[in-house]
């Protein structure tokens, strides 16, 4: 093994990974494995100790596939703290089990205030009115006809991480339990100033209502800009419509907003001078700040990062032994520029690599290659977006906002790992 | 950033030239098919209420008319007082302390969205009304009539100190209301960019 020649980046063994991928050291021991365990038996057949689905015809494949049923146990869960009434759910999506950029379609996190609709896209319209030179409004079949774009962007509640905002001790959570409402995905659609430039937009217009077809009918109030910028009609995730609980048959898509804004089931435009303080824009989706004020319409999702392997309640197998460490950074405002990663509780620091895509208002996957002691250690992930925006320490952030107030977390995360391997969420 | 509308036409009009035949081809460009909207069709749709008035509906309804509804519609969820939840809280201030209300920080530990209040959040009557027509009761959205939720956001005022139990809340004068979280409001937007 040529482990002389990897080179420590940082204090708590992370490592260069170009040097540590020319060593050779996570692959020379597999290696040395192979050469010595070729039993010579049952000569003239092969070896019918082989696993048994190497000696059957497989199955047929189905009309949707499936994950492998020994993946199951990879599901969302539903949050405790919401409000006990039936139609208001939270569910989280396990991103220590994912990988890349991308949430499978079922594993998307969803938040629905007032249930799911079981809309019939044949009867489902979509209105545009108020301050336009035209009114009009579009049915499906027309809605599809229009020329679409595919953009990758990541969709956060901006409740994620709650419980590190407000609770005073740090929760023993996993991160499904603490991040569980961030999502990644392809969406394809409609730039929604196609539709805007059809009915004309009168000169003192400067905000829309836009609604969904929901139960609670639900909006909010979205500057004009911003949806004649890089807003879309939403109308497939990941290659396929949409799934109900992402707003089948469309959805308003806002890259970089709070997920609350992202109008689902989107069926009506109200193009205004001002905006309607809606239910959630007056209560819930505010933010109060340490000052007492009440902080409205603080759109994009801050720059953030969490490291999602290894994350809370996991055990690293291996006492000493090699990890990647990998996870996912984003910023509301544009692309990631770096994401540094700690692994001795913040003295030292080391850039972590950018893996894969790096695209404006997407997940970013970032890994960095780590050599464990066997001491007890604590990680952390820091991500700095392409305006310089770098995330805050929880003690920071804090400072800023009442002690009650939970929306637009995104202080620095911290991961205890004891001497026995077990993460646990932390304060540092 | 998509700036391809006039690509669009401009492919449109080549295939209008004749150098592609399919007339499928030809629909997947197209960029006006919005039918127009009538008047009638518009106000049928637009329930939103701002807080200038605008759209409010004629009716009214009195404090104890709303208490009796909501002694039968709401308490259920949101509590005697409009401050037990488990649904959102409509009465009281905001934080972790409610001196009314000593279990209330056990209550939080089940239902942290509790912390915060209509009444002390909402800057605007208007949202109550707007909000009631449209969504409640949770179990049947939009089944109340005018002067059932202006009987409503009326009681929710009054439990939340803000109108006289005499007041009868119509189109005039629920804009006279004046809320604790209008005074307390600052705006995120237009953003500041970066130091």
């Amino acid at each position: 093994m040529k482990t002389k020649f990897i080179k420590h980046i940082s204090a708590g063994g992370l490592l260069d990974r170009r040097s540590f991928l020319l060593s050779g050291f996570a692959f020379s021991s597999a290696y040395s494995l192979s050469a010595i365990s070729a039993p010579e038996t049952n000569p003239g057949r092969i070896d019918t100790d082989l696993p048994v689905w190497t000696r059957v015809p497989g199955h047929n494949d189905t009309q949707y596939g499936q994950p492998s049923g020994y993946e199951t146990h990879i599901q969302r869960i539903q949050a405790q703290s919401a409000p006990e009434t039936s139609m208001f759910s939270i569910w989280h999506t396990p991103i220590q089990n994912q990988r890349g950029i991308i949430t499978p379609n079922g594993l998307h996190f969803s938040v629905n205030h007032n249930g799911i609709p079981k809309i019939d896209p044949q009867y489902h319209t979509l209105r545009i009115h108020g301050l336009v030179d035209r009114p009009l409004k579009f049915d499906m079949e027309s809605i599809l006809r229009y020329p679409m774009v595919s953009v990758i962007h990541f969709l956060e509640c901006a409740g994620n991480t709650a419980p590190n905002a407000v609770s005073l001790t740090a929760l023993d959570q996993s991160c499904q339990e603490l991040y569980g409402q961030i999502s990644g995905a392809e969406w394809s659609g409609i730039p929604l100033k196609y539709l805007l430039q059809e009915v004309g937009i009168k000169p003192k217009a400067k905000w829309v209502i836009v609604e969904g077809a929901d139960g609670g009918s639900h909006s909010r109030s979205i500057p004009i800009e911003k949806l004649m910028d890089d807003a879309i009609i939403a109308l497939y995730q990941n290659g396929e419509r949409l799934r109900p609980s992402q707003g089948y048959p469309m959805r308003l898509l806002l890259p970089g907003w709070e997920g609350n804004t992202n109008i689902k089931w989107l069926s009506r435009l109200e193009v205004t001078e001002a905006p309607a303080y809606t239910k959630d824009e007056s209560g819930l989706y505010s933010d109060i700040l340490d000052s007492g004020e009440i902080q409205r319409f603080s759109f994009p999702m801050e720059v953030k990062s969490v490291i999602t392997h290894p994350s809370g309640k996991q055990t690293l197998p291996d006492k000493k032994g090699f990890y990647e460490i990998s996870g996912l950074a984003w910023s509301g405002h544009g692309k990631i520029k770096q994401v540094e990663v700690s692994a001795d509780a913040g003295k030292t620091w080391a850039k972590a690599h950018l893996e894969g895509l790096v695209l404006p208002k997407s997940l970013t996957r970032f890994t960095i290659p780590w050599q464990w002691n066997g001491t007890a250690t604590t990680l952390l992930s820091r991500a700095t977006d392409e305006y310089g925006r770098i995330q805050p320490t929880r003690d920071q952030w804090r400072e800023r906002y009442a002690s009650y107030s939970f929306n637009h977390y995104n202080g620095i995360q911290a991961w205890y790992i004891n001497k026995n391997g077990r993460v646990e969420n932390t304060y540092v | 950033m998509f700036d391809k509308p006039l690509d669009i036409f401009g492919f449109g009009l080549l295939l209008l030239g004749g150098l592609f035949s399919s007339s499928l081809l030809a629909k997947t460009t197209v960029t006006n098919l919005g039918v127009p909207l009538s008047q009638m069709d518009i106000r049928k749709h637009a329930i939103t209420i701002f807080p200038d008035g605008t759209n409010l509906p004629a009716g009214q309804g009195s404090v104890h008319q709303g208490k009796t509804l909501y002694q039968n519609t709401c308490m259920n969820c949101h509590g005697v007082k409009g401050i037990e939840g488990p649904a959102a809280r409509l009465v009281g201030s905001d934080g972790w302390f409610s001196f009314s209300d000593p279990l209330r920080i056990l209550r939080i530990d089940k239902h942290p969205v509790l912390l915060i209040s209509v009444g002390a959040l909402w800057p605007y009557a208007t949202t109550i009304f707007d909000y009631t027509r449209r969504a409640m009761p949770h179990f049947a959205p939009k089944s109340l009539n005018n002067n059932e939720v202006y009987a409503l956001t009326a009681y929710i005022l009054y439990l939340n100190g803000l109108i006289d139990q005499e007041l009868i809340l119509d189109k005039q004068s629920i804009r006279t209301v004046s809320m604790p979280g209008k005074d307390r409001s600052v705006l995120a937007w237009p953003e500041t960019p970066p130091k």
